[in-house]
């Protein structure tokens, strides 16, 4: 337990400066194979293209996309579970590529997943004490006490009393709320630093959703967490996070902070998703909302420039449909991927 | 027209037979649903919303133990149908359904057209010309493009294939669409794109709706009413507007409170504790054992109470 705690420290203390990046993503390319017939080559799809951010010690970082727009590849290769065919993926000063399989052993006990939807995510034959056993038995904790006391402590911190009612319980005799319990304590037993939420609260009903986000927010103050917040809701975004990053179509094309996001959206995109989301109001009943026509584009060619101009209502001529936008910064540490910022 | 309300439903009943007891999923519903307007049912997931929509349409799965009530639609008593009867000139015809992730319900194998023009040929007795000319209408209601109709659903994206899923429920112009749904799989515009596509089916056709959904935020974009349902039974029912603003149940008073807002400040509140098991019901209030403003009375059934024009289920109006 002391070593698990002196490690956290360690790492609380190295990256305590401003500007130290715990994780540093740089110029991520993640693309998919097409293949036709097996061998001939039909090109690609550009999943993640070009992906550059850091996030800081106990950092609340929000991803935010409509699916299909790479989120998911982008954190799953930033879990490791896919190869990038370009840039890094640093954690703690290593570099994910260079790792072996002990090294990604290492990273794996620190970097914690909490997936979307609890019931696919848990073994239905196992117990819970067995889905819980199972990290602290691969992370090579070889003492059966301390793996008991693990999982006593893991339980507790996500409200899992009393602890011996759910040990020997099946995952479909929980309900939605406990699983997803289940599924944080998991994340959580090995005390990573760092914590990957794929939309952890999108199968969830709205009471249980706000227990499960507050729950999320405090592990992450108690233990200095930083964290991905990946989901498409814009909604619970400000409850959860510090910055925010919009991704479409392989692209973060803004980034912010929340509340700058929020109340000065730069990018016609987030205009777009901002609008789109309800709060309830009887007037919505009476009004059409205006979205951008069409569909997110197809990844394989997406378009050329910026790759929202055929959908975008204040299109530059010549510029957005030829040139591809570099991040501007309309105000500090804001950036946005658009020709309207020039 | 001897009655102008479109929809009564009253003291609908439905229970289920299972091995651990009797489910009581729907347990003596009532509403009222005038012509041309939309009302929406929140609840959480097992409270009976389902099994709501599919005792009004009597679409029953085979362990039932009662099923009772009175749905009256137009005017019409459609309980004392017999099934046959029921399924050629009620279901479809007065009365259509969107199901739960209809998007992924298409047939794979047929071209949407024909998915969408086959209940037109069935129960109104259309041929395959005008049946297909009747589903091309259709499209262009729910903005589906005409040339669609010959691609198969693994062609289009979800939110084409929920298009063609309420143009499928659109093709025999019934009067009331119940909805269950529509909408949680689908991505914010996705979302908001379906919205407007109702709200113009709306206006344009005159149809009612039901919308069933947990998701209070978004259904705020049809509502004109909302009934909230716990364990079974209606809690709360009422005018969208008065409802959002200040819902009497403290159930709904929760809930709302429990609704992320996009730029909110307010802390978000959540409810302790489950919902009660449908197969062991308290007595008394279903809501009393998590409510914060519990007292003696709450062990007593609560009767629906009127409040100036709104209905609640709870001794606090009494």
């Amino acid at each position: 337990m002391s070593g698990e705690a002196k490690t956290q420290n360690e790492i609380i203390e190295k990256y305590s400066g401003e500007n130290k990046a715990l994780l540093s993503v740089q110029d991520l390319h993640v693309w998919f194979e097409l293949r036709r017939f097996g061998f001939g080559r039909a090109g690609y799809v550009r999943a993640v293209d070009g992906v550059s951010f850091d996030v800081g010690r106990g950092e609340a970082l929000a991803i935010v996309g409509e699916s299909g727009c790479g989120k998911s590849s982008l954190m799953k290769t930033i879990l490791g579970l896919y190869k990038p065919n370009n840039g890094k993926v640093i954690m703690d000063g290593q570099d994910l590529q260079t790792l072996d399989a002990k090294g990604m052993r290492w990273y794996h006990s620190h970097v914690g997943y909490v997936q979307q939807d609890p019931y696919g995510a848990l073994a239905p034959f196992m117990a819970v004490k067995k889905i819980l056993e199972e990290p602290l038995i691969v992370g090579g904790i070889k003492s059966k006490e301390e793996r008991q006391q693990r999982i006593q402590k893991a339980m507790e911190e996500v409200k899992l009393f009393p602890v011996e009612d759910f040990l020997g319980k099946y995952p479909h005799m929980l309900s939605g709320g406990q699983q997803q319990r289940v599924v944080i304590a998991r994340a959580m037993i090995m005390g990573p630093y760092f914590l990957v939420a794929d939309e952890p609260v999108s199968m969830l009903d709205a009471s249980v959703r706000v227990e499960i986000l507050k729950l999320l927010r405090g592990l992450q103050e108690n233990h200095h967490l930083s964290v991905i917040y990946i989901t498409h809701d814009l909604s619970t975004v400000s409850y959860f996070s510090e910055r925010i990053f919009v991704m479409y179509a392989g692209e973060l094309v803004e980034k912010a902070k929340v509340d700058r996001l929020l109340y000065n959206p730069c990018h016609p995109y987030t205009l777009a998703l901002l609008n789109g989301t309800s709060v309830p109001d009887a007037n919505n009943a009476k009004t059409f909302k205006e979205i951008p026509p069409g569909e997110p584009p197809s990844l394989v060619k997406p378009p050329a420039g910026c790759r929202f101009h055929p959908r975008c209502s204040r299109m530059i001529p010549d510029t957005c449909d030829v040139k591809v936008p570099p991040d501007f910064e309309p105000e500090p540490g804001h950036l946005v991927k658009c020709w309207l910022f020039q | 027209m001897a009655d102008e309300k479109l929809l009564r439903v009253k003291d609908l009943v439905l229970h289920f037979r299972t091995t651990h007891g009797t489910v009581q999923a729907v347990d003596g519903v009532d509403i009222e649903l005038d012509y041309n307007r939309a009302v929406v049912i929140v609840g959480e997931s097992g409270c009976g919303k389902s099994s709501l929509a599919k005792a009004i349409l009597r679409l029953l799965p085979r362990n039932v133990e009662k099923y009772s009530g009175e749905v009256n639609l137009g005017g019409q008593d459609v309980m004392k149908l017999d099934d046959e009867d029921f399924r050629l000139n009620v279901r479809w015809v007065g009365m259509s359904m969107v199901p739960q992730a209809a998007m992924n319900a298409l047939n794979p194998v047929l071209r949407v057209g024909e998915q969408v023009s086959e209940p037109a040929m069935i129960h109104l007795g259309m041929k395959k010309e005008e049946a297909t000319q009747a589903a091309l209408k259709m499209f262009q209601h729910v903005g589906v493009p005409a040339d669609f109709i010959s691609r198969y659903p693994f062609e289009l994206s979800g939110g084409m294939r929920q298009r063609v899923a309420i143009a499928m429920a659109l093709v025999t112009s019934p009067s009331l669409i119940i909805l269950d749904e529509p909408t949680s799989a689908l991505d914010v515009l996705t979302q908001a794109n379906i919205f407007n596509v109702l709200k113009r089916i709306k206006k344009e056709l005159g149809t009612s709706f039901i919308l069933i959904t947990h998701d209070i935020a978004t259904s705020s974009e049809l509502a004109d009413e909302v009934a909230v349902m716990y364990a079974g039974q209606i809690v709360e029912t009422g005018d969208a507007g008065r409802f959002f603003t200040a819902p009497l149940h403290p159930y709904s008073q929760k809930l709302m409170a429990s609704v992320p807002r996009l730029r909110g400040t307010k802390e978000l509140e959540f409810i302790t504790g489950q919902p009660p098991s449908l197969v062991d019901l308290p007595i008394g209030c279903r809501f009393a054992e998590r409510c914060p403003q519990r007292f003696e009375k709450c062990s007593q059934n609560p009767p629906m109470i009127k409040n100036d024009g709104r209905t609640v289920k709870c001794w606090l109006y009494h």
